[in-house]
C-alpha cells in the first residue's frame, strides 16, 4: 500500500519524502490544478528539482491536472499534460474527459489516474474511464461506506486510492458548486474553494464575523476557534435552530481502518493538504509511515497507537477527527 | 427552442406526482424528464410506475426521458440504473458516468445530464462517441462558454441538442450525508422520509436571515430560484436548442406558460404568481457568482434613471 502525500511546495515535497512518503502529488501554479492558491505549487524548474529529489530517494511523483478545461484556456491544460509527460512524472491525475483523452492519445506511455474530481463511485464508471483512456488508478470520492469501498474493490481491476487523512470534503468532489454560487469561483473551473479574495473578517458587537462575498458564513465568540469560511462548515439557521447544519469543522482520519483498507486491496492512501505547512506534512507522513509499516507487519494485531491519534487530532480542523462516510452512521 | 420539464427534484408523495403529471399533459412542453435523481430511498414511484407514466405522457404527445440517479453508492442502486439504461423504450438522462457506460453498453442514445462536468468540446466529442445526443451544460456555465463549446465542435455540433436550464432551483452539491435527516438529528438509515414534509426543500438561512440555500436530502440547492425569462434571446444565441424548466413546489403551470410564450416569441405575462423576482438569481449565465441578480439590478437601475 502506497503512502501518498501532498507537496504544495518544494520544501513540503522534501519533508514528505524524508518522513516516509512513497509518493507525492503536486500541481502547477495555475488553474489547471484544484489547489490553485497564491504562494503554492510548482514552477517548471521547481518541478524538475522536486522530481530529481524524489528519484534520488526512490519516491514517485504524480502531477495533478485536475480541474475542468474550458475552451478559452484549453492550451494551458494541454501544456500541463505535456509537461507531466516531458518531465517523466510517474502519473498524471486528471478528471476532465477532454484532458484524459488528450493525454491518452498524445502520451500513451503516461500512466493516468482518475482524480477524485471525476466523482467515480461504481465499477461501471471506472469501466468507462478504463475503456476510453486506460486509466490505471482512481481516487474515490469521500462518499462511500467501508462496505461499499470493499464491494467496489472486488468488482474492478482498476487500482483504488482513498483519502486517509486531512480536511474533510463533505460534498461529492467534482459535484460541488457552493463556492461558485457565492463567489463565481469553483474547484471545477478555477481550482479554488472559497477564494481568499472573497473572504472578509469583521469584528462586530455580536462577535467576529466571517463573510464570503457578503454572505455570513459564521460568527465566533471570543472563546471559539475561528475556522476558514467554507460554506459546508459554516453555521446556519434551519427552522429555529442555529448550528453546523452541514458539517462541523473536522478532519478525516482513517488510521483505525488501515487493516480493512489493506484487506480490501486498496493500492494507496492519500493525505490531503497541499495548502498545509511542510511541518504539518512531515508530522502526518511520519505517523502514517509507522502505522502502515506496523499494519503490514501484523494486520490482525494492528491498533492505532494513542500518541499517533492524539497528534493527528491536534493537527485536525477544530481538533476533531471523523471516519466520515466510511462509517455509515456519519451519513 | 423546445421547452422541457426537468425531473422533480423533491420527494413528493405518489398522489402529488400523479396530479402534477396529469396537468403536465396539457402544458406547452415538448419533453418531460421523469424519475428520481436525488435519493434512492424515495420510492413514491417505482421504475415501472415511471415507465407507465412515460407511456401516458407519450400518448399526450410529449417526448419522455428517464433520468438516472446523480450519486450512485450501492450496487443495488446501480442495478436500477442498469434497468433504466436497458429499458429499450425511452431515452435516458445519464447523471453519472456509470449511467453513461451502461447506456453505451446498451447501445442507447443518451442525454448528458448537468452533473457530468462537460466543460469543453473535446469532452463533448468523447461523449458523442459514446452515444450522447443531448447536452445539458453544468448549471454554473456562462453564456460565452456554452457558445464556445458549440462553436468548438464545428461540424460535429450538427445534430447535437443543447438544453440549458433557465428556471428553478439550482442543484449545487451532493453528499453521502442526508442533510434533511441531520436537521432533525436522525441517521440517514432511519430518516423517516422527513423530506416529504418539504415539497420545495428545507430552507437554510444565514444567521442574519438571508435565505441562502435549500436542503433537499443529500442535495443542496440554491436559496434563490434561477430565472432567465428576460435572457432567452441570449440563451438561443449561445446555441441552445431547448430550455429546461426545473419543477418547484408552487405554480409551475404559470412558469411553463410564461417561458413557452417567450420561447415562441410572444410577450410574457408581467408576473408569475408566487414568484418574487427579488428571490431569483441569474449570475451564472452572465459569468458571475450564481447567486447574483444581474438582470434585476439592471432593471432597477433603468427604473431609477
Amino acid at each position: 500500500m502506497e503512502l501518498l502525500c501532498p507537496a504544495g511546495s518544494l520544501v513540503g515535497l522534501r519533508k514528505a519524502i524524508d518522513n516516509g512518503a512513497d509518493a507525492v502529488y503536486m500541481g502547477l501554479r495555475d488553474d489547471t490544478n484544484a489547489r490553485h492558491f497564491p504562494g503554492l505549487n510548482f514552477t517548471d524548474q521547481q518541478m524538475q528539482q522536486g522530481l530529481r529529489y524524489a528519484r534520488d530517494k526512490g519516491a514517485r511523483v504524480l502531477l495533478a491536472v485536475n480541474t475542468y478545461a474550458q475552451p478559452r484556456g484549453w492550451t494551458r491544460w494541454q501544456r500541463a499534460v505535456d509537461q507531466a509527460a516531458d518531465l517523466g512524472a510517474d502519473a498524471l491525475i486528471a478528471a476532465d474527459l477532454g484532458v484524459l483523452d488528450y493525454a491518452a492519445r498524445r502520451h500513451p506511455g503516461l500512466a493516468l489516474h482518475l482524480s477524485v474530481q471525476g466523482s467515480a463511485t461504481s465499477a461501471e464508471a471506472l469501466r468507462f474511464y478504463q475503456d476510453y483512456f486506460g486509466i490505471r488508478r482512481a481516487v474515490l470520492p469521500r462518499v462511500l461506506s467501508m462496505a461499499q469501498v470493499q464491494a467496489l474493490a472486488e468488482s474492478t481491476d482498476v487500482e483504488l486510492e482513498v483519502f486517509a487523512f486531512g480536511s474533510l470534503c463533505v460534498m461529492v468532489e467534482g459535484r460541488c458548486l457552493l463556492s461558485s454560487y457565492v463567489t463565481g469561483c469553483s474547484p471545477n473551473r478555477s481550482g479554488a474553494c472559497s477564494p481568499a479574495s472573497a473572504v472578509r473578517w469583521q469584528e462586530t458587537p455580536r462577535g467576529l464575523e466571517s463573510r464570503l462575498n457578503g454572505v455570513l458564513i459564521d460568527r465566533f465568540q471570543d472563546d471559539e476557534q475561528a475556522g476558514y469560511p467554507v460554506v459546508c462548515k459554516g453555521r446556519f439557521r434551519v427552522d429555529d435552530r442555529i448550528g453546523h447544519v452541514l458539517e462541523a469543522p473536522t478532519s478525516l482520519n482513517t488510521l483505525g481502518l488501515l487493516p480493512e483498507l489493506m484487506a480490501a486491496g486498496i493500492s494507496a492512501v492519500k493525505i490531503e493538504g497541499r495548502q498545509r505547512s511542510p511541518a504539518y506534512v512531515a508530522q502526518v507522513a511520519r505517523i502514517w509511515r509507522q502505522a502502515i509499516d506496523a499494519c503490514q507487519a501484523d494486520r490482525n494485531g494492528f491498533r492505532p497507537r494513542e500518541d499517533w491519534m492524539s497528534t493527528l487530532a491536534e493537527l485536525s480542523e477544530g481538533a476533531q477527527t471523523t471516519l466520515g462516510a466510511y462509517h455509515r452512521s456519519w451519513q | 427552442m423546445q421547452v422541457t420539464l426537468g425531473p422533480v427534484p423533491y420527494y413528493w408523495p405518489a398522489e402529488r406526482l400523479s396530479a402534477f403529471y396529469q396537468s403536465v399533459a396539457d402544458w406547452p412542453v415538448d419533453t418531460v424528464y421523469l424519475g428520481e435523481t436525488v435519493c434512492s430511498k424515495r420510492r413514491a414511484f417505482s421504475l415501472d410506475d415511471w415507465i407507465g407514466l412515460g407511456r401516458e405522457l407519450r400518448q399526450a404527445g410529449k417526448a419522455v426521458v428517464l433520468s438516472s440517479l446523480a450519486l450512485v453508492e450501492a450496487r443495488s442502486e446501480m442495478g436500477v440504473v442498469r434497468r433504466l439504461c436497458e429499458n429499450g423504450e425511452f431515452r435516458v438522462e445519464a447523471n453519472d458516468m456509470g449511467a453513461v457506460q451502461l447506456a453505451r453498453e446498451a447501445g442507447a442514445a443518451f442525454v448528458a445530464g448537468p452533473t457530468l462536468n462537460v466543460y469543453n468540446p473535446r469532452t463533448l466529442a468523447v461523449l458523442q462517441s459514446a452515444g450522447m445526443r443531448v447536452w445539458v451544460p453544468p448549471v454554473e456555465m456562462p453564456e460565452e462558454m456554452v457558445r464556445d463549446n458549440v462553436d468548438g465542435l464545428g461540424q460535429a455540433a450538427e445534430g447535437l441538442e443543447v438544453e440549458v436550464q433557465v428556471f428553478g432551483p439550482l442543484p449545487l452539491a451532493w453528499s453521502a450525508r442526508c442533510f434533511t435527516a441531520r436537521a432533525v438529528d436522525r441517521p440517514k438509515d432511519q430518516c423517516g422520509f422527513r423530506c416529504l414534509e418539504h415539497p420545495s426543500g428545507l430552507p437554510m438561512a444565514t444567521r442574519d436571515g438571508d435565505e441562502f440555500l435549500r436542503i433537499n436530502g443529500i442535495q443542496l440547492q440554491s436559496g434563490r430560484w434561477l430565472h432567465l425569462l428576460d435572457a432567452l434571446d441570449s440563451v438561443r444565441d449561445a446555441g441552445a436548442t431547448a430550455i429546461r424548466l426545473s419543477p418547484w413546489g408552487e405554480d409551475m403551470a404559470a412558469v411553463v406558460h410564461a417561458y413557452a410564450a417567450v420561447a415562441a416569441g410572444r410577450p410574457a405575462p408581467a408576473l408569475i404568481p408566487g414568484l418574487d423576482p427579488a428571490a431569483c438569481c441569474d449570475g451564472y449565465w452572465f459569468g458571475e457568482a450564481g447567486m447574483a441578480r444581474l438582470a434585476r439590478q439592471a432593471q432597477e437601475q433603468e427604473e431609477q434613471v
